[in-house]
């Protein structure tokens, strides 16, 4: 699947709209490139359109105007299972599979490619190491887990079959504070390891400015402005300094209230 | 302790009877269930399909019972046999717990579960049958345990058409004035319905995904 196509980007959004059947916009002629590695995150408020836009890309919504694609081909016209199933995929709540156990969960996608037994298996164990989860979970449900573990176990998930691209939407999002401050933590590190193009979705300004190579704020369907953390403090454009304002009132710690 | 003499006596007519209720009522439901789920897989997958299937099995339950075996009385191969009579009854009766517990145990499926599978990239049927239904098996199961509970109480009506089962006893008793012949076919019944709902309850605990 992986078409090593020059050094175009690997997502691209071409005057992309969409709008529910009843005529209402989600999102307004986006235009929006992933490059190969960088972490792009998609900020924005609720209904900002930022899920929305993160599932045009593996097609789980279509878009109704413009085209998204995927390492230069649309993904209007390619076959969406094997689409998605290069696409590693992480939500909130995780979306586990309530009666499969940790192991069944982790290795879905290598399952569904055919791997064999053998080779899913060694695979669920390197995956479980790599996001710092003790071997003895794999027999386990997810009902018998912290929400932290449910969490790893997502993203275990999300990297089964090695796919190039990651789509994260709030993965830490209903975490508690510390634990989601070690998440992206490793979240970090791990990037560094496996050089994943990642596109993830947040409303959470502190975790943008941590996590992305680039910061891209939705407001409204419309995409406002696209920009490194660093240019993002900086920013004059009012509705980014909304942000940063909201962010250096209220958010320090970054959820904690007042101090 | 007259009905227990006579329960007695005629041993072999009870169980002969009793096996030949559990037949009707075993066969209708696993008619019942081949065409149940799937109608009710197609009513939560297309809701186009909701309201007619639904309302149709609504509007079946309404006809009463012995109307029912009258209905199909003139039919030609149906009614050649009483026992496919009151088969088909007995299946129809049951599709409207079948349908609407597969309908509602896949629409209570949780969506995240559904989309994440969605989105790492199975196909419908992979979705339908490894996480919809294993998901929506015990809701299911239960519609069947209603479906068979009711069946066993109906089926003793199918005695009317000659359809057998401990109606028999029942229909006989009512015809003699005899309390003890119509008891001989309502115990054996009751008891029936409880051990089906006793035991198929026991199932329904233990398909519970967790």
């Amino acid at each position: 699947m992986e078409q090593a196509s020059s050094g175009g980007p690997v997502i691209e959004f071409r005057d992309v709209s969409y709008k529910l059947p009843n005529g209402q916009p989600v999102l307004s002629n986006v235009n929006l490139q992933v490059d190969r590695g960088e972490t792009l995150v998609l900020l924005g408020r609720s209904g900002s359109g930022k899920t929305t836009a993160l599932k045009l890309i593996n097609h789980l919504v279509a878009p109704t105007g413009g085209d998204i694609l995927v390492n230069g081909v649309a993904t209007r016209d390619s076959d969406v299972i094997r689409l998605r199933r290069s696409i590693g995929y992480v939500i909130q709540e995780t979306g586990l599979f309530p009666h499969f156990t940790v192991e069944k969960n982790i290795g879905l996608v290598p399952r569904l490619e055919g791997w064999d037994a053998g080779r899913i298996h060694q695979r669920v164990l390197e995956l479980l190491q790599l996001a710092g989860l003790n071997p003895a979970v794999a027999s386990r449900y997810p009902h018998q887990l912290s929400g932290g573990q449910r969490q790893r176990v997502g993203v275990a998930r999300a990297l089964a079959a090695d796919p190039p691209i990651l789509l994260m939407d709030e993965p830490f999002g209903a975490l508690d504070a510390l634990t989601r401050a070690q998440l992206q933590r490793e979240f970090l590190s791990l990037r560094q390891r496996l050089h994943k193009t990642v596109v993830f979705v947040t409303h959470d300004l502190s975790e943008a400015l941590r996590l992305g190579s680039r910061i891209a704020l939705l407001e409204a369907g419309h995409l406002v402005l696209v920009l490194t953390p660093q240019e993002f403090l900086r920013s004059e454009d009012p509705l980014a300094t909304a942000y940063v304002q909201a962010f250096a009132d209220g958010a320090i710690p970054a959820h904690g209230g007042a101090p | 302790m007259n009905l227990f003499h006579f329960l007695r006596q005629n041993q072999d007519q009870v169980l002969e009877l009793t096996l030949e209720h559990l037949w009707l009522v075993g066969i209708s439901t696993l008619l019942a269930v081949l065409i149940g789920v799937p109608l009710g897989i197609l009513s939560a997958r297309r809701p186009i399909w909701n309201k007619p299937v639904l309302g149709t099995a609504n509007l079946i339950q309404t006809i009463p019972s012995l109307a029912l075996f009258g209905f199909l009385l003139p039919i030609p191969w149906l009614g050649e046999r009483a026992d496919r009579i009151a088969i088909l009854a007995l299946t129809l009766y049951a599709l409207l717990p079948v349908i609407r517990n597969t309908f509602t145990g896949i629409r209570g499926v949780d969506p995240a579960v559904v989309e994440a599978g969605r989105g790492m990239g199975m196909t419908d049927s992979q979705l339908l049958f490894q996480v919809e239904l294993p998901l929506a098996l015990s809701v299911i199961f239960s519609g069947v345990r209603i479906a068979v509970v009711v069946s066993v109480g109906l089926a003793t009506i199918a005695a009317a058409i000659g359809a057998g089962g401990l109606g028999e006893f029942i229909f006989r008793g009512l015809a003699m004035v005899n309390n003890e012949l119509i008891l001989a076919g309502a115990i054996p019944a009751a008891l029936l319905a409880l051990a089906a709902d006793f035991t198929l309850g026991w199932l329904e605990k233990r398909l519970r995904p967790l």
